[in-house]
C-alpha cells in the first residue's frame, strides 16, 4: 500500500528544514527567513499535490481501504511480554474528507504565519527552528491514524508553542505561556488515559489470524473488535464508556476552546507575537474539534449520540458568551481572541446535529475560521506593529490615512461577521441548517442565532473605533501596507470570497467522509463486540 | 426572443454592475475618470432591462421564466436522501416592472450624483459603493428562492452600511451606519428562523416548490401554527429592511448619507426590497400572519407619519414619510390588496426618488443647510426643482392625475374592505388618518421650502437652479409621476395595464382553514386553480366594488383637508403653527422627539446588553478564570506544603534519626577510652550479669 510517501514528506519536511537551520550561522537571518518561507511554500505544492490526485469520492473514517495515501508499517513492536502479549504501535498515516481540509488549511496557514514573521529581529535561528518543529506537529496531527501516533504529535507541537510564546511574547510571556502549557497537558493527561484504556480494550486481527492489542483508531472504532471483558466495552456495567467519553471530550475541549476551559486562549493570543497568534487561531484550535470527529465521535458513537444535546448546548454557550464577552473588551487582540471562542462554537454546534448538513458545515466552518481569523490577527499585528498599542480606544480615523489595510479589514470584518459572499456565511448557514432539522436542538439553534447579531455589533463597533471618525493626529504618519503584508492578505482573502461564492470546491473534498461519519455514528451499535474474543 | 436568451440578458444586467464595483474600487483611484464607466455601465444595464421588460410583458406576460443550479450538493446523506441547495433566477411580470425601476432610478441617482458628489475626496469610490448597491438590489429582484434572496439581502445591508457611512469622519455618520447594519440583523435573525423552518420541512429554498408543497398540505411540522410563524418570521426581515415599527428607528438616521443616495437607496429600491419579499411571501401567509402584518404597517404608517409632522430637517421629513409609506404597502399586503401594495411600490419609488433628489438639489444650492427653518421662497429661484416637488407632493398626497392617487387610493380601498369583512375597523381608520397627515406634512415642507419669503438671505442669495444633470433626473421622476404611464383612466388604475394587465394577485396556498373568509375560493372550479389569478371570493369582489367610490372620495377630501391646513398655517399664516406647539406641548415634544424610542432602545436594549457583557467579562475574568488561577494557586500551595513537610516532617525524620544516632553515638563515645584494663572490665561484668541471666548452674 506504500507508494510515494507524500504524508511523511508533507510532515517531515518542517523538520529537516529545523535541522538545516540549527546548521545555519546566526548573522544569516535573511537565509533562515527565507529558508522557512521556502519550507512552507513547498507545503503548500504538496498539499495541492494532494488535492490534485484526491478522491473525492472516498469516505474514509472508518474504513481503512477507502483512506488514501495510507502509509502503514509497523514501528514498535516489542513481542512476548508475558502479562501484556505484544506492545504494536504502528506508523499509520492516511487522509480522507476530514483531514484534507486541515492539511490544505496548515500549509496554508503556516505559509502566511511565516510571511507575518519577517520582523521578528530577536534569537532568528530559535525562532524558526521551533516554528518549523511547530509546523511538523501540527500536520502529524491531522494526517496521523494510530492513536499513539496521533498523540505524539498532538505533544509534540505542546512544546515549540510554550517557547515561541514564552521567548517572543509580550509582557506577560511567562505567565501566557506556561498556562497555555500546562491547560494544555492537563487535557493531554485525559487523552492519555483513554487511549490506554482503549488500547486493552480493543484488539486488531492480524494477518496471521491472531489478535493483537492496538492503537489504531480505525481498528478501535469496529465494535467487534472490543473483548466482552475490555474496561471499555461497551457491556461493561460500570459506565466506563460514558467517563471514557468525557475525559476525552474534555482534553478535546480544552484545545478548542469550549466554555468554561477557554481562559487561556485570550491571555496566550495577547501575548503571543503575531504569527504565532495566527497559527493558535487557524489551526491549533482546530485540532481539538478534528480530535473530537476523528476519534470521539466513531470510537464511542453510542455516548456521543446520548450527548449530542449537551454538545450542543456548549457549542451555544460558546457563541453567545464568546460573543458578549467579546463585545466588552477593550484590546484589539483579546476582542478577536473571544470572538473565535463565539465561532469555535458554530462548530461545535454544527458537529452536535449528526447530519451531513450539519457536520459539513462544521468542518467547513474550521477551515473557514483558520483563514478568517487568520487574517484578522495578521490585522491586528499590521496595526500593532506601527503604533505599539491594541487600546481599541486609541485609535480612530485610520481609514483615511490606510485605506487599502481599510478594504482589508472591512473584508475580514464582514467575513467574520457571516456576510454572504464569503465563506464563514456558508459555514455557519450549514451549521444552522444542520442543527435546526434536529427536533431536540431546535431550541438551542434558535438562541445561537443570536451569535450573529452580537458578532455583527463587536466587530461593527470595532470598525468604526479604530478606523472611522476624524484621524487621530498621533497617528497621521502611519503608513498603509507594504508588499510582504500586501502577500499575507491577498491569498487569504481570494480563498475567503472564493469558497464564500463557490462553497463546493471545499464541500465536495469532505462531503463523503462526512456522509460516512454520519452514516457510522448514527447507526453503530456498539453491543456487537460479543463477537470479540 | 428566446426565453433562454431573456435569462441570460437578466444575468448579464445582474452583473454589469458589479463589474462597474470591481473596476471602478481597484482602478478608480489611478483612473479617476473610471466613475464614467460606472455611469455608463448603469446606461446599458438601464437599456437591456426596458428589452427585458418589454418582451416579457408583450410576449411571455402570463409566463414565468425559471433558471436554476446546484450550488451545493451533499451527496446522498444518511436518513435524508440527496441534500441540493439550489439557486436560480425567475422572471416573472413583477421582477421584469422591478428590473425597470431599479435600473431607471439607479442611472438617474447616478447621473445626478455626477455633479452632486463633485468634489468630494473619495469620489471614485462613491461610484463603486452604488454600483454593488445596484448589484445586490437586482440579485434580490431576480431571485427563485430564499436562500438567494436572503444572501443579496444581506448584501443590500452591506452596501447601504458602506453608503451610510460614506462621510465616516462624522461620528453620526459612522453610527448610523452601525445602527443601520445590526438593526436590520435583528429582522434577518426572523427572516433566517423563518427560511430555516421552511428547508426543514422541504429540503428546498425556492419559492414555487415550497408552494407546491404547501398547496398539496404539507405543512412545516404538521402544524399550521410553524406555517404562521414561518409566515411572521420571513416578514421580520421585511421588518427591518422596510423600516416597519419598531425596526424603524434606523432610516431617518440613515439620512446621514448623500442625499441621492437616500433617494436610491433609502427611499425607492431596498427598502422596498421588505415589501417586495413580502409580496414573493404572499401565497403562503396565513390569516393570522396577514393580521400581524397589517397591523405593523398601520402602526409604521401613523407612527411616522405623526413624527413627520413636526420634524423641521428637509430630510428626515422625507425619511419618516418614506417610512410611512413603506407601512401602507405593507399593510397593504396584510389586508389583501396584494396588487396595489406592488403598485405603491413602483409609484412610491418614482416620486419619492424625485422627493429626495430634489432635496438634494436644495441642500446643494444651499450649502448643505438642512433645516427647512432656513429656507423659504426657493420656488423663483429653482423653478424645475420646485416644479418637480410640487408634482411628487402631490403624487404621495394622493391628488388624481398622479400616480400616487392610483395606488394609494387601491390601498385605502383595500383596507376598507377588508375593516367591512373582518371587523378589524381600525386599519381603514389609520389607514386614512394618514392619507390626511400625509398631505399636511408635504405640502408644510413645499411651502416652508419653496414659497413665501426667504428666512436666510444669506444663503438664498447664493442659491441657484441646479445643473442639467441634476435637473433632468428630477423631470423624468416628475414626469413618471403622472397617472398616464399606468392607465388611461386618471381614476381607475384596473382600466390600465399595470393593475389589469400586469399584476395579478396569486392564490394562496395555505390550507383553507388558515385563510380568511373572504379568501376562500368561492366555488369547487376555483378551488382546483391554485395559480389561479384571482383568487379572492365573489364576496370580495363585491366589498370591492362597494368601497371604490367611498373610499376615494374619503381619501380625496382628506388629501384636501391636508393640503389646506397645511396653506392656512404655513402660507396664510391664519393659524399659528407654534402656538398650536406651544398649546399641546407634550404631543409636540412627543412627536418631535420621535416618540423617544430610539432613547428607550438605548436605555434598554443597548445598555442593558453592554451591562450584561462587561458582567459576563468580569465573570470570565475573575470567576472563569479564577477558578483557573485559583486552582494553580491551590497547587502552588499544596505543593509548598508539600515541600514544607518534605523539608520537616520527611527529611526532619531522617535527619533526626541522624542526629539520634549521633548522640546515641556521642554519649557511648565516652565508653570507648581505648585501655585494654577497661575493656577487660566490662567484659567481666558483662559476663557476670549473662551468667546471672541465665543462670546456667
Amino acid at each position: 500500500m506504500i507508494g510515494f510517501p507524500i504524508l511523511s514528506l508533507i510532515t517531515f519536511l518542517p523538520i529537516l528544514g529545523m535541522f538545516l537551520i540549527m546548521f545555519m550561522k546566526k548573522e544569516q537571518s535573511k537565509s533562515i527567513k527565507y529558508l522557512t518561507l521556502g519550507i512552507t511554500a513547498l507545503q503548500i505544492v504538496l498539499a495541492l499535490v494532494l488535492l490534485a490526485s484526491y478522491n473525492y469520492s472516498a469516505g474514509g473514517i472508518y474504513e481503512e481501504k477507502s483512506f488514501q495515501f495510507i502509509e502503514k508499517f509497523k514501528w514498535i513492536n516489542i513481542s512476548g511480554i508475558s502479562w501484556l502479549g505484544n506492545i504494536k504501535i504502528d506508523y499509520f498515516m492516511g487522509i480522507d474528507g476530514l483531514s484534507m481540509p486541515m492539511v490544505l488549511l496548515t500549509a496554508l496557514v503556516s505559509f502566511v504565519a511565516a510571511l507575518s514573521s519577517w520582523n521578528i529581529e530577536k534569537s532568528v535561528k530559535g525562532y524558526f527552528a521551533l516554528f518549523l518543529l511547530l509546523d511538523a506537529g501540527m500536520m502529524g496531527v491531522f494526517v496521523s491514524l494510530d492513536f499513539f501516533l496521533f498523540y505524539i504529535f498532538w505533544e509534540l507541537m505542546l512544546l515549540p508553542m510554550y517557547f515561541l510564546i514564552g521567548i517572543w511574547g509580550g509582557p506577560r510571556k511567562e505567565y501566557a505561556a506556561i498556562k497555555f502549557f500546562i491547560y494544555t497537558l492537563f487535557g493531554s493527561v485525559f487523552i492519555l488515559l483513554v487511549m490506554i484504556g482503549l488500547y486493552f480494550s480493543a484488539t486488531e486481527l492480524m494477518a496471521d489470524g491472531s489478535r493483537v492489542h492496538t492503537f489504531s483508531m480505525i481498528a478501535l472504532m469496529n465494535p467487534a473488535n472490543y473483548s466482552a471483558d475490555g474496561i471499555l466495552s461497551a457491556l461493561n456495567p460500570d459506565n466506563l464508556r460514558l467517563i471514557a467519553y468525557i475525559a476525552l471530550f474534555a482534553g478535546f475541549a480544552i484545545k478548542i476552546p469550549m466554555f468554561p476551559f477557554h481562559t487561556w486562549l485570550p491571555d496566550a493570543h495577547v501575548e503571543a507575537p503575531t504569527p504565532i497568534s495566527v497559527i493558535l487561531a487557524g489551526v491549533l484550535l482546530k485540532m481539538g474539534t478534528y480530535g473530537i470527529l476523528r476519534i470521539s465521535y466513531p470510537i464511542f458513537p453510542d455516548i456521543t449520540r446520548d450527548l449530542m444535546w449537551y454538545i450542543a448546548l456548549f457549542g451555544m454557550v460558546n457563541i453567545i458568551y464568546g460573543a458578549l464577552v467579546a463585545l466588552a473588551q477593550k484590546d484589539f487582540k483579546k476582542l478577536i481572541a473571544y470572538s473565535s471562542v463565539s465561532h469555535m462554537g458554530y462548530v461545535l454546534l454544527g458537529m452536535a446535529s449528526l447530519t451531513t448538513v450539519g457536520i459539513n458545515g462544521a468542518i467547513f466552518q474550521m477551515f473557514n475560521h483558520g483563514t478568517i481569523t487568520a487574517m484578522l490577527f495578521l490585522i491586528v499585528g499590521v496595526v500593532y506593529d506601527r503604533t505599539h498599542t491594541r487600546g481599541l480606544n486609541d485609535f480612530g480615523g485610520l481609514a483615511s490615512q490606510m485605506p487599502v489595510y481599510t478594504g482589508f479589514v472591512t473584508v475580514a470584518f464582514f467575513a467574520a461577521i457571516g456576510l454572504p459572499s464569503m465563506s464563514g456565511f456558508v459555514s455557519e448557514a450549514l451549521v444552522f441548517i444542520g442543527a435546526f432539522g434536529v427536533d431536540s436542538l431546535r431550541v438551542l439553534t434558535i438562541i445561537s442565532t443570536l451569535g450573529i447579531l452580537l458578532g455583527a455589533a463587536y466587530m461593527l463597533w470595532t470598525l468604526q473605533r479604530i478606523f472611522f471618525g476624524p484621524l487621530n493626529e498621533k497617528w497621521a504618519s502611519l503608513k498603509d501596507l507594504d508588499a510582504r503584508e500586501y502577500a499575507m492578505f491577498i491569498p487569504l482573502t481570494i480563498i475567503i470570497i472564493f469558497l464564500g461564492v463557490y462553497p463546493s470546491a471545499m464541500l465536495n473534498i469532505m462531503n463523503s467522509s462526512v456522509n460516512s461519519l454520519v452514516h457510522f455514528v448514527t447507526t453503530t451499535v456498539s453491543t456487537t463486540s460479543l463477537g470479540g474474543l | 426572443m428566446s426565453e433562454s436568451l431573456l435569462i441570460n440578458i437578466s444575468i448579464v444586467i445582474l452583473f454589469l454592475p458589479l463589474l462597474g464595483f470591481t473596476t471602478v474600487i481597484f482602478f478608480g483611484k489611478k483612473i479617476p475618470k473610471l466613475y464614467m464607466f460606472e455611469v455608463a455601465v448603469l446606461g446599458l444595464t438601464l437599456l437591456l432591462s426596458i428589452i427585458v421588460a418589454y418582451v416579457k410583458l408583450s410576449i411571455y406576460d402570463t409566463k414565468d421564466i425559471i433558471a436554476a443550479f446546484t450550488w451545493i450538493s451533499m451527496g446522498n446523506a444518511p436518513a435524508l436522501g440527496g441534500i441540493n441547495i439550489e439557486l436560480g433566477f425567475k422572471i416573472d411580470n413583477i421582477t421584469v416592472i422591478m428590473l425597470f425601476v431599479v435600473n431607471l432610478i439607479s442611472f438617474l441617482v447616478h447621473v445626478f450624483s455626477i455633479e452632486y458628489m463633485r468634489g468630494d475626496k473619495r469620489y471614485t469610490r462613491y461610484f463603486a459603493y452604488l454600483g454593488i448597491f445596484t448589484f445586490s438590489m437586482l440579485g434580490i429582484v431576480l431571485t427563485h428562492n430564499l436562500l438567494m434572496m436572503y444572501i443579496f439581502w444581506e448584501l443590500v445591508g452591506l452596501s447601504s452600511y458602506l453608503l451610510i457611512g460614506f462621510w465616516y469622519e462624522k461620528k453620526s455618520a459612522s453610527d448610523a451606519a452601525k445602527k443601520a447594519f445590526i438593526v436590520n440583523r435583528i429582522g434577518d435573525i426572523g427572516m433566517f428562523l423563518g427560511i430555516l423552518i421552511l428547508f426543514t420541512q422541504y429540503h428546498t429554498f425556492t419559492f414555487d416548490a415550497i408552494y407546491e408543497q404547501i398547496a398539496a398540505g404539507n405543512i412545516p411540522f404538521g402544524s399550521n401554527a410553524w406555517l404562521t410563524a414561518a409566515g411572521i418570521l420571513i416578514f421580520m426581515g421585511a421588518v427591518g429592511k422596510s423600516a416597519q415599527f419598531p425596526l424603524h428607528v434606523w432610516l431617518p438616521d440613515a439620512m446621514e448619507g448623500p442625499t441621492p443616495v437616500s433617494a436610491l437607496i433609502h427611499a425607492a429600491t431596498m427598502v422596498a426590497a421588505g415589501v417586495y419579499l413580502a409580496v414573493r411571501i404572499f401565497v403562503m401567509l396565513t390569516a393570522d400572519a396577514m393580521l400581524v402584518i397589517a397591523v405593523v404597517g398601520a402602526v409604521t404608517a401613523l407612527v411616522a407619519a405623526t413624527i413627520a409632522l413636526t420634524q423641521n430637517d428637509i430630510k428626515k421629513v422625507l425619511a419618516y414619510s418614506t417610512v410611512s409609506q413603506l407601512g401602507y404597502m405593507v399593510m397593504s399586503i396584510g389586508v389583501g390588496a396584494y396588487a396595489f401594495a406592488f403598485f405603491h411600490l413602483v409609484t412610491h419609488a418614482f416620486f419619492k426618488a424625485c422627493l429626495f433628489l430634489g432635496s438634494g438639489s436644495v441642500i446643494h444650492s444651499m450649502h448643505h443647510e438642512q433645516d427647512i427653518r432656513n429656507m423659504g421662497g426657493l420656488k423663483k429661484k429653482m423653478p424645475i426643482t420646485y416644479y418637480t416637488f410640487l408634482i411628487s407632493s402631490l403624487a404621495i398626497s394622493g391628488v388624481p392625475l398622479f400616480s400616487g392617487f392610483l395606488s394609494k387610493d387601491g390601498i385605502l380601498a383595500g383596507t376598507l374592505v377588508f375593516g367591512k369583512l373582518t371587523g378589524h375597523w381600525l386599519i381603514p381608520i389609520i389607514g386614512f388618518a394618514v392619507a390626511g397627515l400625509t398631505a399636511f406634512y408635504m405640502f408644510r415642507l413645499v411651502i416652508m421650502t419653496f414659497h413665501g419669503e426667504p428666512r436666510d438671505h444669506h444663503k438664498y442669495d447664493h442659491a441657484h437652479e441646479s445643473p442639467f444633470v441634476m435637473a433632468a433626473p428630477l423631470v423624468v421622476l416628475a414626469v413618471l409621476s403622472v397617472f398616464i404611464w399606468y392607465t388611461p383612466n386618471p381614476i381607475n388604475p384596473s382600466a390600465g395595464w399595470v393593475i389589469g394587465d400586469w399584476i395579478k394577485t396569486p392564490a394562496q396556498v395555505t390550507p383553507l382553514e388558515t385563510r380568511y373568509e373572504f379568501m376562500k375560493p368561492s366555488s369547487e372550479a376555483a378551488k382546483a386553480e391554485v395559480h389561479g389569478e384571482v383568487i379572492h371570493s365573489v364576496e370580495y369582489t363585491e366589498t370591492m366594488h362597494w368601497a371604490h367610490y367611498p373610499a376615494m372620495f374619503l381619501s380625496l377630501f382628506l388629501a384636501g383637508l391636508g393640503i389646506l391646513v397645511a396653506f392656512l398655517f404655513y402660507q396664510w399664516k391664519k393659524l399659528n403653527a407654534d402656538k398650536l406647539a406651544e398649546k399641546l406641548q407634550g404631543l409636540y415634544k412627543f412627536s418631535l422627539n420621535k416618540w423617544f424610542l430610539d432613547e428607550l432602545y438605548d436605555l434598554t436594549a443597548i445598555a442593558g446588553t453592554l451591562r450584561f457583557s462587561s458582567i459576563l467579562a468580569w465573570f470570565d475574568n475573575t470567576i472563569v478564570d479564577g477558578i483557573v488561577n485559583g486552582s494553580a494557586t491551590v497547587t502552588r500551595f499544596t505543593s509548598r506544603m508539600s515541600n514544607w513537610f518534605d523539608t520537616y516532617i520527611v527529611d526532619g525524620a531522617v535527619n533526626f534519626s541522624a542526629f539520634l544516632s549521633g548522640f546515641v553515638g556521642l554519649s557511648f563515645r565516652r565508653l570507648q577510652t581505648g585501655k585494654v584494663q577497661t575493656y577487660i572490665v566490662f567484659v567481666v561484668f558483662a559476663i557476670i550479669i549473662l551468667l546471672m541471666f541465665f543462670k546456667p548452674f
